[in-house]
């Protein structure tokens, strides 16, 4: 299991986090406008990433605060953590 | 058949010590080109170019296996074999597979073990009641066994539950399919290459895909680490490394990659003889031939190829177990591991061609896969010789995603898979 | 003829406290400090047990936790009795009784003996090739497998013991508490570092601590009295917690370790009353230094499995430790020194050595002089070809190596003995560096994995990091932690270490026999009945992966996990198949280390505790007015009150008829309540919810649908403008914390610009919803300057009014379709509220009802609840609730989805009512809706998600999904059950009062 260092709280124990799924995808301004293609890019179609992903928690035992994390999938060593709205770090 | 196996073959080959066996299947290079290739030597990948070779006359075919045949989710998962699903293209789909199952050790020639001690799904709340009915109903208009059990039919089919009424969540009911049971997980994975591989289907290991190669819409072949191999046709089987595969080749997949996890028990002499599933409570127990209980446990919520979960799942799953099997407190965990499943947002597989012509995908199959492999595996290989769908997997297709006709069954019950 | 074995009093034995215990129902004797397997061999007891397969005779292999052969079931009783426990980690206590596993009738006669006979035609993998035929067959055979397979049995009756959970954090935990572990905690602690030592043996100092050889010396003095002094001086350092009788059982990512500790079964049985069995310590740890030392290896030769065969350093361990000797006349077979070590042990003691036999030619060790001395016989050389003796050894047979070691050559030579031990030299135990992820490497001058990297995080030490003279543990030791703890000194600088081991090893994976390969019995996993022969076997038929050839062959399976034996089938592999053994790699260690007992796992999670019970404010006032509860998510909620001898039907018809008549009051608190407040309160609801809130007043309330953004309903509730950016939302009781989950994230990452706060608020509010034609009487009575009338007070608007000083928000809705109020307080005063509600009600006779009641008053009405008429593949047109989807709003959630190719089909299902032909007639939830019955299978169309006899229509009613059901009203469907069809007519949802008058009344 995973120590997670929240943005907002510091290190936690990942059995207070909640995986949210893979990070920047926008929900689109105007989704009438798409087609139907489109909106499921949106709504079901994922990059499922081995390897460096970009990806959103939720401390949901903790402040409840959504922010964002860049792991390795393939081993689960956990990179960098950000907050929501902030650019990724590269690197 | 050469080689046939039987108890005379064993008794004659006693008499040489056991030193004349045949190699149960080759292990060859891969040739420059094939008619099709089959990434991933899973049961399922196995049984597919099992079927393309023997129902669709390509023989000229192979397996292409990162690691050793049988080592994903084939061989890590906890083998329960059932087909009482709740829409009709499920249902159609399992019971299929579950129609091959039953005489899959003869035409394979092979003993998978198949053995229908019944699965049992049980009820812990008012709306599961609701739901397991909805679902047997629809089984039994579907033409599959399945019965709806009382609190008092699911003590007498398996004594050892805890069907105390005081319980936290105390078993309200239950659904029985005596059809469904186990098989032996590595067997169907041997038996299938073994049955391949006399028909002349190359089983390649240790030989990674590296990328797909693509002439515009269409596929050429693919790059591994033994070198390119030509092919027209690709037909994709690789659970959880799915996306992996499909981002080769440009495309997205509805699926996320999770963990799952299992365990077994020490062995002990038999105390459970049917497959006990609990959804609410989430707890699935069997116990395999060996004697050891075998007990699955649930996904974890993030993303990760690790084959690792977490602790507390195993810790949530044995909460349930003793929850609702007290006497087993004293029983020890003797392995505990990690599977990655590919799971789709309506917990249902793919079975699909795609938009690039040649290029075909089986895959998330989530938590259930191992079931359906046969059925998987007659239904992929008609697709990919056909160009077409089978009228029992056109429901299975990518587009779903698309116009919105899901086939729900994570949402539409509490059944677990 | 009993023997004492007993040859020297050991100070980890106590003489002076005699313990008595049965085996297979007879009477023995050990003493405090005894194990089961060290108090049997003292009886001069080796048949212990059988093998899994062949039902071979088994005895005492090892001192350890790698034991494959002695496992017994401990006690008889049908709720303490445990299946498969080593021998030789049960501390022996007054009361223990064991007995032999996987025999009939007894483990000296045992029917499942014939198996072995019948061996030549079970080879690995036999029941892929057979029980084929006839087909239907399997079964049958099968039955007569699993009664075969097996060990113990498993307990019949809950257990009675109490198990917890620890959680621990810590600087530095060190795993194992032999000589290495105990320097490292040493140095650890006194550099400051919280640290934890722990070891799976009742006592410190590894095999160390009984080490009393003149050639292996620190500081001048044995290592054994060394170590003494090293251990007494750490008990007294602060920083520094030990643990014995603690096992780590796994190590997870991240320095996250299980570790289970024994905490009664070593006491007498009378002594454990009351007191935790086992805890699990959950152990976050900075760093981790593993120093789990090596095991032993076995050799591989013909019938290698009997009585008798012990490894080398068990028998010492025996001796040293116990004090027993485990035979009168002992031979050792070895590849390396340590058997020169263990023979040396016992001739100090006095115990007979008769024989080394050595594969060794050359041996230069200072230990065979002293061995020479004592006159005994050392064949350099050679090996067993043959051993004798079916439940004790009495008798092996040796012949002379070949140059290449391949083959035997030479005359056959007999030695009589009963004991034999066997030395294959040493296993790193690097289980748990690997469970860890960490990389192995193999060195070829001894054939071992060890350890490739240490991480900055981790740190082998000791011989579990190919370490194996005492020199080189201490010297590598003291370096490796130097860095590792980034000190620069470790206070052991002037350490002296004499040492004389002798590395040179003469590696045979598989000893030859004059016999052909396949007549012979050269156990591998002694456990699984595992051979050479099917390792080989496997190979031949084309399996290559070591994790083919294990499956195939079971070997590494057993209760041991190969601890033994998973070494030589990887070499026989890599001999058989040329491979090299680094290519080859090991199969996976998956954890745990050693089984570990679910009861542990689960800690004090069970009964009660399984999960938490949610109660209202109520509860306690429904529990004395004899309610029965329905589990609603983690929630207990009034299900319906019977009287006495009432039935469940009779009860919900009674309350529904007084709620419809009259007054009834139900206990709403577990629906869920998020309080909105902010600038964008009314856009938030705009965006979330389908329908349009910017224009609803303050005070008025309004029904909303949410859909996931799938497109399918998720939840729904009222909302109630309190303020003009403050809002209440209700949400399903299940929903709640999975709406508020998904209104968090919206906010926060799709719509930070928006200014919305958001607070769960189910539980500080409790709700009483008092519904009938005389609910406004009764409101009034208890509040009194409340204006009720309908111009003040309509449906759908709310007020804020108090009693006295407590302040109430009082809803007008309805989800039963009569007038109704629901009063929310603060949690605290909703007994009080209660009471003063069936206070007031009583001369309109308010009546209780629960969820059932409720669920029938609003199928009545038609009105849907989420998750029993929906199920995640409904949308609100399915719905036939067109009416709340907001067709001016741009966007809300799920909307998109609304207009897709599939989701706007006109023949989807949709919500219909059903009406029985016969009116009594009431149909079974869940069951299947066709309109015609053919053949199999049936084409269905449907399902009944809701159905109830309802008194105040006095017929029966049900609701539906039906595919393009809104254009099948007033046609006649057929619901085929199992033993009957029912007719049924498609009608409109709502039965009763469709024109609202009631709301009004």
């Amino acid at each position: 299991m995973f120590v997670i260092n929240c943005p907002y709280c510091g290190e936690r124990e990942q059995s207070e986090f909640k995986a949210g799924g893979e990070a920047h995808i926008v929900r689109p301004k105007q989704p009438t406008e798409l087609s139907d293609d489109q909106w499921a890019e949106y709504l079901f179609m994922r990059k499922n990433i081995k390897g460096i992903q970009y990806e959103r928690w939720n401390h949901a035992h903790g402040c409840r605060k959504w922010f964002n994390m860049v792991r390795d999938t393939s081993n689960d060593k956990i990179k960098a953590v950000y907050k929501m709205g902030e650019e990724p770090p590269t690197e | 058949m050469k080689n046939k196996y039987s108890i005379f073959s064993l008794l004659k080959n006693a008499l040489s010590y056991h030193e004349n066996w045949e190699k149960a299947w080759k292990d060859p290079e891969p040739k420059k080109e094939y008619e099709a290739v089959i990434i991933g030597g899973g049961g399922h990948g196995l049984a597919t170019a099992y079927y393309l070779a023997k129902k669709h006359n390509m023989k000229n075919i192979a397996v292409v296996e990162k690691g050793w045949i049988g080592g994903g989710n084939t061989g890590r998962n906890t083998t329960i074999i059932r087909s009482n699903y709740l829409w009709d293209a499920s249902a159609g789909l399992y019971d299929h597979a579950l129609k091959i199952w039953e005489s899959l050790s003869q035409e394979l020639n092979y003993n998978v073990m198949f053995s229908q001690r019944g699965v049992m799904n049980l009820a812990h709340n008012l709306q599961d009641v609701r739901d397991l009915k909805r679902r047997t109903h629809a089984n039994r208009l579907n033409g599959i066994d399945a019965v709806y059990l009382n609190t008092e039919e699911v003590k007498k089919f398996c004594p050892i539950i805890n069907t105390s009424q005081e319980i936290r969540y105390p078993v309200l009911g239950g659904t029985l399919q005596r059809r469904a049971g186990t098989a032996r997980h590595d067997a169907v994975a041997w038996g299938y290459a073994r049955g391949a591989d006399k028909m002349g289907v190359d089983i390649i290991q240790n030989c990674e895909v590296k990328g797909i190669k693509r002439n515009g819409d269409c596929v050429e072949g693919i790059e591994t680490t033994k070198g390119f191999i030509k092919t027209n046709k690709i037909g994709v089987v690789a659970a959880g490394h799915s996306s992996v595969i499909a981002n080769m080749a440009g495309l997205k997949l509805p699926l996320e990659s999770k963990p799952l996890q299992a365990l077994v028990s020490e062995p002990v002499k038999p105390i459970i003889d049917t497959v006990v599933m609990s959804n609410a409570v989430h707890a699935y127990v069997s116990q395999s031939d060996k004697g050891e209980l075998v007990i699955g446990a649930g996904t974890d919520d993030y993303i990760s190829y690790s084959q690792k979960g977490s602790h507390d799942i195993v810790e949530g799953t044995l909460n349930a177990i003793l929850e609702l099997y007290p006497i087993f407190s004293r029983m020890r965990m003797l392995r505990q591991w990690g599977g990655i499943v590919d799971i789709c947002p309506d917990a249902s597989p793919i079975i699909s061609k795609t938009s690039i012509k040649g290029l075909y995908f089986n895959c998330g199959w989530g938590t259930g896969g191992f079931k359906a492999t046969p059925g998987s595996g007659d239904l992929f290989a008609h697709t990919i010789a056909n160009d077409e769908p089978h009228k029992l997997n056109a429901a299975f297709n990518i587009n779903r995603f698309v116009s919105g006709d899901l086939v729900d069954e994570h949402g539409a019950a509490a059944v677990a898979h | 003829m009993k023997k004492n074995l007993r040859v020297k009093s050991s100070k980890f034995i106590d003489e002076t406290y005699r313990i008595a215990f049965k085996f297979n129902g007879i009477k023995y004797f050990g003493f405090k400090g005894d194990t089961l397997a060290s108090a049997l061999l003292a009886n001069d007891i080796h048949l212990v047990g059988r093998s899994f397969k062949y039902h071979r005779p088994r005895g005492i292999m090892t001192a350890g936790s790698e034991e494959p052969n002695a496992i017994v079931q401990l006690h008889d009783n049908s709720s303490r009795t445990e299946p498969n426990v080593r021998a030789t980690e049960v501390e022996i206590y007054e009361g223990l009784e064991a007995s032999s596993q996987n025999c009939w009738p007894s483990v000296n006669f045992d029917i499942g003996g014939i198996n072995n006979f019948l061996s030549p035609i079970l080879p690995a993998g036999f029941y892929y090739k057979t029980f084929m035929w006839p087909a239907s067959f399997w079964e049958k055979y099968e039955y007569f497998i699993r009664k075969s397979a097996g060990l113990g049995k498993s307990p019949t009756e809950p257990d009675p013991d109490i198990y917890e959970h620890r959680y621990i954090h810590c600087d530095v935990l060190v795993i194992g508490a032999g000589i290495s572990g105990i320097i490292a905690a040493k140095i650890s602690a006194k550099k400051g570092f919280k640290t934890l030592l722990v070891d799976e043996s009742p006592y410190l100092g590894g095999s160390t601590i009984s080490q009393n050889s003149e050639f292996f010396k620190l500081n001048n003095q044995t290592s054994g009295s060394w170590l003494e002094k090293e251990i007494h001086e750490i008990k007294k350092i602060d920083n520094l917690e030990i643990k014995t009788r603690t096992s780590v059982a796994a190590y997870h990512g991240y320095n996250f370790l299980l570790a289970r500790e024994n905490l009664t079964d070593h006491l007498p049985i009378e002594n454990r009353k009351d007191k935790t069995r086992q805890r699990l310590l959950k152990i976050r740890a900075k760093k981790v230094i593993t120093a789990t030392g090596a095991i032993e290896r076995p050799l591989i030769f013909n019938n290698n499995d009997r009585p008798g065969i012990l490894l080398s350093s068990a028998i010492k361990k025996y001796a040293d430790l116990f004090g027993v000797s485990c035979g009168e006349k002992n031979i050792f077979l070895t590849n390396n020194d340590s058997a020169y070590e263990t023979a040396i042990s016992l001739v100090q003691k006095g115990i007979k050595v008769e024989a080394i036999v050595d594969n060794r030619e050359q041996v230069d060790s200072k230990l065979l002089f002293e061995i020479e001395k004592n006159n005994i016989k050392v064949f350099r050389g050679f090996t067993i070809t043959d051993t004798f003796g079916y439940k004790r050894i009495n008798k092996i047979q040796i012949m002379q190596l070949s140059k290449d070691g391949q083959k035997v050559i030479g005359s056959k030579t007999n030695l009589s003995c009963d004991c034999l031990g066997i030395s294959g030299g040493w296993t790193p135990a690097i289980h748990l560096y690997t469970q860890s992820g960490g990389k192995l490497k193999f060195r070829e001058e001894d054939q071992v994995f060890i350890p490739k990297n240490q991480s900055v995080d981790h740190l082998s030490v000791g011989s579990c990091n190919g370490d194996m003279t005492l020199n080189e543990i201490i010297t590598n030791l003291l370096k490796d932690l130097k860095l590792f703890l980034d000190i620069n000194d470790t206070g052991y600088e002037n350490i002296e270490v004499l040492s004389c081991f002798n590395q040179s090893k003469r590696n045979i994976w598989l000893l030859p026999s004059d016999k052909n390969l396949g007549k012979t019995k050269p156990f591998v996993d002694y456990q699984n009945d595992a051979t050479a022969k099917d390792i080989k076997l496997a190979l031949r038929e084309g399996f290559r992966s070591i994790e083919h050839v294990k499956r195939y062959t079971t070997t590494g399976m057993g209760t041991d996990q190969g601890k033994l034996g998973n070494m030589h089938a990887l070499g026989i592999i890599s001999e058989t198949a040329g491979a090299k053994m680094d290519e080859l790699g090991t199969t996976t260690f998956r954890p745990p280390y050693t089984p570990l007992t679910f009861g542990t796992i689960v800690g004090r999670n069970v009964g009660e505790f399984f999960d938490t019970f949610r109660k209202t404010p109520l509860h306690d006032w429904h529990v004395k007015n004899k309610a029965k509860f329905e589990n609603v998510g983690q929630w207990k909620r009034a299900w319906y009150y019977p009287k006495i001898n009432e039935n469940m039907h009779q009860a919900v018809q009674r309350e529904s008829k007084a709620a419809r008549d009259s007054a009834g009051i139900l206990d709403a608190s577990t629906l869920g309540k998020i309080d909105i407040q902010g600038s964008d309160a009314s856009e938030f609801l705009n965006r979330v919810y389908t329908n349009a809130w910017s224009k609803l007043a303050i005070g008025k309330c309004r029904y909303g649908l949410m859909l996931n953004e799938d497109g399918m309903v998720y939840d729904d509730g009222v909302t109630t403008r309190l303020e003009e950016n403050h809002y209440i939302m209700t949400t399903t009781t299940g929903g709640a914390a999975t709406v508020m989950s998904k209104l968090e994230d919206y906010l926060q990452t799709e719509w930070p610009e928006l200014d919305v706060y958001l607070t769960s608020v189910t539980d500080q509010f409790a709700t009483a919803s008092v519904c009938g034609p005389n609910s406004k009487k009764i409101i009034s009575k208890i509040f009194p300057n409340l204006d009720l009338s309908e111009e003040n007070f309509p449906h759908m608007s709310f007020k804020n009014t108090k009693i006295g000083n407590i302040s109430c928000r009082i809803m007008r809705i309805s989800f039963t379709g009569e007038l109704s109020f629901e009063i929310n307080v603060q949690a605290n005063y909703a007994k009080s509220i209660w009471e003063k509600c069936i206070e007031a009600g009583k001369e309109f006779n308010i009546t209780p009802y629960g969820t059932e009641t409720m669920h029938l008053l609003r199928a009545e009405k038609g009105f849907i609840i989420v998750g029993q008429d929906t199920d995640a593949t409904m949308t609100p047109i399915d719905l036939q609730m067109d009416w709340i989807v907001s067709k001016k709003k741009y966007d809300f959630i799920g909307k998109r989805s609304l207009y897709r190719s599939d989701t706007i089909r006109e023949d989807r299902k949709q919500l219909v009512g059903l009406l029985t032909e016969n009116p009594k007639e009431v149909l079974e939830e869940g069951a299947q809706i066709v309109a015609d019955i053919k053949k199999l299978p049936v084409e269905m169309l449907g399902h009944v998600t809701s159905s109830y006899y309802s008194p105040n229509l006095d017929k029966s009613i049900a609701l539906g999904v039906v595919k393009g059901g809104k254009n099948l009203i007033g046609k006649k469907l057929i619901i085929p059950m199992e033993d009957k069809t029912i007719n049924v007519t498609v009608a409109d949802p709502v039965f009763l009062d469709k024109e609202n008058k009631r709301l009004n009344a």
